[in-house]
């Protein structure tokens, strides 16, 4: 732990030496075709040298709590409008939205719809007022004026749920990407993902997780802009041009052109919407992020920035989805062995070489070549690096931070144990990651993304905004209510038919529940069940709680006596 | 809580620079709230209920309705932003300032 120097040069010296070894040496498969693809591994390389060394930068010049946990504070506004970005730009986004457009068209727009509107209300609402009250976590802020204890228990225990639902579905996402793309092994795969994001958060803290995912954010846009580009100029810039190509190309006709199955009733709808809506609000990676500028001003900046790179990136896989479509669909290089076209020619979209998933990858190939697939191959790896950093740092900071400094050594750790005990936090979680990448390899894993927001939602997002907004919310309140939704969002999604029925295999039709996002019912309980936990709190605490209300509005709105730029 | 710290609370809670400050950021952000929520959630109910209205052409192509308003969502989020952040670097940091200035005198 002592010396990121020679850990990083063995780091590199192994992956390395595994990249020529004949795990690696087997032949990519992307395009159906048998070349190795030296472009991707290079491309890879780079960027892993190139990050290391960031991390060896950024280890050198992390020296107190408020290096390792917020970057010292000095990133500016539009760095961490990228990095925000990139931190919400996982591959399962870049991917997944791609792909369901490639396989459904419209249907895929409405997700990214989804995915965006949840910053604005982040903007409007917590920003600013997070960046005020906190210090390194959104617990910072809870406890400002509750009793820390009961509080930091409680936003550890958000954090690290959160964190690791998002993190198993990235690294199973991760391992089969890898596996796809590299060739190399699924267990290899998740190892050297689990000890690349390892490296970064404990050797480089928050200064190197947020450079790795700025240069990632940089990348990616890149890349996707080019593919975009590439794809429109085969249609003279005419977006109709495109859709009228794809509607007579795809077996679902006019259909890809408006709501299909996704949207099924009311009920659903309005749920998965809150659950993405306010459960952008109380992701743990993401809050944190804020506590990494200077101020409330440069918060409010990153927003907007972040707001408009997300937005940006949403249009660009839309296109690349009808790109797919129209670039892909007849051509038999891309689909599997046996696979039989349509009368027209076309292909069904689940009949695709590594699923509808990997279409980007495969139109990468289409427009660009090797060359291109590689990079964009490289980008993809990129991306799940990045994203299971910034978790990691994130569920690191939550047990040191939260739970060590606060709660067991009650504010009496020095910094320098603060940190070891993050980096131990850190180890732990990566070693912990692996081991739940490899015992998930086969499990249908999509549901915990959703999972995760809806948590969010449930009881980060309701104990933030209470104690943010409402003078009445006492320690008592905040607490029942909080462990309340995250219990009732985590058992309905568990009696869902997604995961009753699809995940654990019991008969179609069992579901006690019958949703597949349970944000309506767990949020609005969480808000409820605040509300009248804490009104009827008559205890002398929860009077000076409400009392102490006066001096945490000044603080949040003003920003008066609000956490520096630096550690003092 | 020093005694220094409640006497900045006691400063600023009678500078009615501050309760303008409050009044007027809270009204607007809750007022954008309300906005992205409505166009939010119309685009979605749209979507469940008045299927066949996000169907129909626009401008007489295969480009729809609700590609439209789906990218309109995505344009409007960006846009009501930026309208905040025009309206905070401005309006409300020299709200702000004003205040952290009044203390200081």
């Amino acid at each position: 732990m002592r010396s990121p120097h020679v850990a990083i040069t063995v780091l590199t010296t192994a992956i390395v030496a595994v990249s020529t070894t004949s795990a690696f040496a087997d032949s990519i498969q992307v395009a159906g075709k048998s070349t190795l693809n030296y472009a991707a591994i290079a491309m890879f390389l780079l960027f892993v040298v190139a990050t290391l060394g960031i991390t060896k930068w950024a280890a050198g010049r992390t020296k107190s709590t408020s290096d390792f946990y917020a970057a010292g504070g000095g990133i500016t506004g539009f760095q961490n409008g990228l990095a925000i970005a990139g931190d919400y730009m996982s591959a399962a986004s870049f991917l997944g939205i791609s792909g369901l457009v490639f396989a459904n068209g419209f249907d895929g727009l409405i997700y990214s719809v989804g995915w965006l509107v949840g910053w604005p209300i982040v903007l409007f609402l917590i920003a600013e007022r997070l960046r005020n009250l906190g210090k390194f976590t959104f617990a910072d802020v809870a406890a400002f004026r509750l009793q820390p204890t009961p509080i930091r228990i409680l936003s550890a225990v958000g954090t690290l749920v959160v964190v690791a639902f998002y993190l198993i579905a990235q690294m199973v996402g991760a391992g089969k990407l890898i596996q796809t793309l590299f060739g190399l092994e699924y267990l290899y795969a998740v190892i050297v993902v689990g000890i690349l994001m390892i490296v970064y958060v404990a050797f480089g803290g928050m200064v190197a997780t947020t450079w790795v995912q700025i240069i990632k954010a940089c990348l990616l846009l890149g890349g996707a802009s080019v593919m975009a580009l590439l794809v429109l100029a085969n249609f003279n810039f005419s977006p109709e041009a495109m859709f009228k190509r794809a509607t007579e190309i795809h077996p679902d006709g006019l259909a890809i052109m408006q709501p299909g199955s996704l949207v099924k009733d009311p009920i659903s709808t309005i749920s998965l919407g809150l659950a993405l809506m306010f459960g952008t609000a109380g992701l743990p990676h993401i809050l944190m992020r804020f506590f990494t500028v200077a101020d409330a001003k440069a918060a409010r900046k990153s927003v907007f920035y972040a707001t408009g790179f997300i937005g940006y990136f949403y249009i660009l896989t839309f296109i690349i989805g009808f790109g797919a479509i129209t670039l892909l669909l007849q051509d038999p290089d891309y689909f599997k062995l046996g696979a039989v076209p349509a009368p027209g020619g076309s292909y069904a979209p689940s009949d695709m070489i590594g699923s509808g998933n990997m279409s980007a990858v495969h139109l990468s190939n289409a427009l660009g070549g090797s060359l291109f697939l590689g990079f964009i191959s490289a980008v993809a790896f990129a991306t799940i690096l990045a994203v299971v950093a910034g978790l990691t740092l994130a569920g690191a900071t939550a047990v040191s931070h939260d739970i060590y400094a606060s709660i067991i050594a009650r504010g009496r750790a020095n910094e320098f144990q603060e940190i070891r005990i993050s980096k131990i936090a850190a180890c732990a979680i990566g070693v912990l990651a692996i081991f739940l990448g490899y015992i998930f390899e086969n499990q249908n894993v999509a549901f915990m993304v959703g999972l995760a927001f809806a948590i969010a939602a449930s009881c980060n997002f309701p104990v933030l905004a209470m104690s943010i907004f409402w003078q009445g919310t006492t320690t008592r309140g905040a607490t029942i209510g909080g462990f309340l939704g995250l219990l009732s969002a985590t058992t309905l999604v568990v009696l869902s038919p997604s995961v009753w029925e699809k995940t654990l295999g019991h008969p179609p039709g069992s579901a006690l529940f019958p949703y597949d996002n349970p944000a309506l019912f767990s949020m609005s309980l969480a808000f409820f069940a605040i509300w009248i936990f804490s009104i009827t709190d008559r205890s002398p605490t929860a009077d000076a709680e409400r009392a102490a209300f006066d001096a945490q509005y000044v603080r949040s709105e003003t920003g008066i006596g609000a956490a520096g730029a630096s550690s003092h | 809580m020093t005694l220094d710290q409640s006497d900045v609370v006691r400063r600023v809670h009678a500078d009615p620079n501050f309760h303008e400050l409050v009044r007027r950021r809270s009204r607007f952000a809750w007022l954008l709230t309300a906005l992205m929520v409505t166009v939010y959630f119309g685009f979605i109910l749209t979507i469940a209920y008045f299927k066949s209205v996000t169907a129909l052409s626009v401008a007489g192509g295969v480009t729809t309705v609700g590609i439209v308003l789906g990218l309109g969502v995505i344009i409007a989020a960006f846009t009501l932003t930026g309208i905040y952040v025009a309206r905070a670097n401005t309006t409300f940091d020299e709200l702000t300032r004003k205040i952290v200035e009044g203390l200081a005198k």
